[in-house]
């Protein structure tokens, strides 16, 4: 085993890391990120990812056993990427109409730290089969580990766990209704009329009763709202508070009652999109697979 | 969420209101909504129908 093949080694486990972090890097509907500069950000750190998970095993191979502690380093640092994106997404969260919500941001923010981790891992996992057999093998695992990234980086969406249909919006007195759900008591008639103008109701019926309790928590439906807002556009401004868009559920059997407030009155997609919200890790449960419900112990 | 305050309220009926919050008195049902609309966009608080003759501000910080 000469140096030139270890090179070899962390030059294509390199690039396989880099490559898994762009290819993770793309801008879907939800626009984050948006700009050239959160690209490069997480380009940039990307690259060191992919550096250190390619020159890991080498430098055990060299007996430099410090040098694999510097991936706890790596660590630090990748949890620092969560901060920065928690702290910049709260911050702009201030300035939205309708905001992401805590919830939702902790996710992205889980999300940009896990990136980072499945580069190393790619990087770990390529440089590790062109040591043992040969590059072109370790071109192969790259290629699959690449590809099967994405496979571990997409969540469940809701579409999964619900059904998404339009409901009727209506009033009864100042109480706004989504069919037999109550939303919110509206006052002024030129509010009523807004909203009755501009709103879709939409009703999600839970399919089990995890998704009930994940339909329940209150980030995922800022999640939903924040989504639809933003494809959509939101009939909304300060000093109208009364044109929030909201959701509410109805305690006897889970389903969620929606109001949304497009610019874009589209129905059809309204229900594209709100099939396409992520499940938010914090508010996936499954009381179903608890051993307390299966007659477990623990 | 649960900072939740009612800013001012709008009646009709100066009895049926009392409290710490700015109680405004209108005279017909017109001005009832006329001064509630304006008292929301001024305040940033939403307008709730608590009963046909009384309005009342209240700001959801949520």
């Amino acid at each position: 085993m000469n140096l030139d093949h270890m090179m070899m080694a962390v030059i294509v486990s390199g690039l396989a890391g880099v490559c898994t972090r762009i290819y993770l890097l793309q801008t879907d509907y939800r626009q984050y990120p948006t700009y050239p500069h959160g690209y490069i950000i997480h380009l940039a750190l990307g690259i060191i990812a992919a550096g250190l998970g390619s020159v890991a095993i080498p430098a055990l191979i060299q007996k430099d056993f410090t040098a694999f502690t510097f991936l706890a380093l790596a660590a630090q640092q990748f949890r620092d990427v969560r901060n920065m994106e928690r702290t910049m997404l709260s911050k702009v969260d201030q300035m939205e109409l309708v905001p992401r919500g805590v919830s939702y941001i902790e996710g992205i923010a889980m999300v940009f730290e896990g990136r980072n981790y499945l580069t190393i891992a790619s990087a770990l996992i390529t440089s590790f089969t062109v040591i043992m057999w040969n590059t072109t093998v370790g071109v192969m695992v790259g290629v699959v580990s690449v590809i099967c990234s994405r496979f571990f980086m997409s969540g469940k969406m809701l579409n999964s766990i619900v059904e998404v249909r339009e409901a009727k919006l209506r009033l009864d007195g100042a109480s706004l209704y989504v069919e037999d759900i109550y939303l919110m008591n509206v006052g002024l008639s030129s509010d009523k009329k807004a909203i009755m103008e501009n709103g879709i109701g939409m009703i999600l019926t839970p399919k089990d009763a995890s998704s009930r309790i994940t339909l329940s928590n209150v980030g995922q439906r800022q999640a939903i709202l924040h989504d639809v807002s933003t494809v959509l556009g939101v009939y909304r401004d300060t000093g109208e508070p009364a044109l929030t868009p909201l959701g509410k559920l109805d305690l006897k059997d889970g389903r969620l009652g929606l109001l949304l407030l497009p610019q874009d009155r589209n129905v059809k997609r309204a229900i594209d999109i709100i099939g396409k919200v992520p499940v938010l890790e914090s508010a996936m449960k499954k009381p179903l697979q608890a051993n307390a419900t299966r007659g477990g112990t623990s | 969420m649960s900072d939740q305050k009612i800013l001012a309220i709008v009646t009709l009926e100066k009895a049926t209101v009392a409290g710490g919050s700015p109680i405004f008195v209108v005279d017909s049902r017109e001005e009832l909504e006329r001064q509630s609309f304006t008292l929301e966009k001024i305040l940033d608080a939403m307008v709730h129908e608590v009963a046909p003759t009384t309005f009342i501000l209240v700001r959801h910080s949520d």
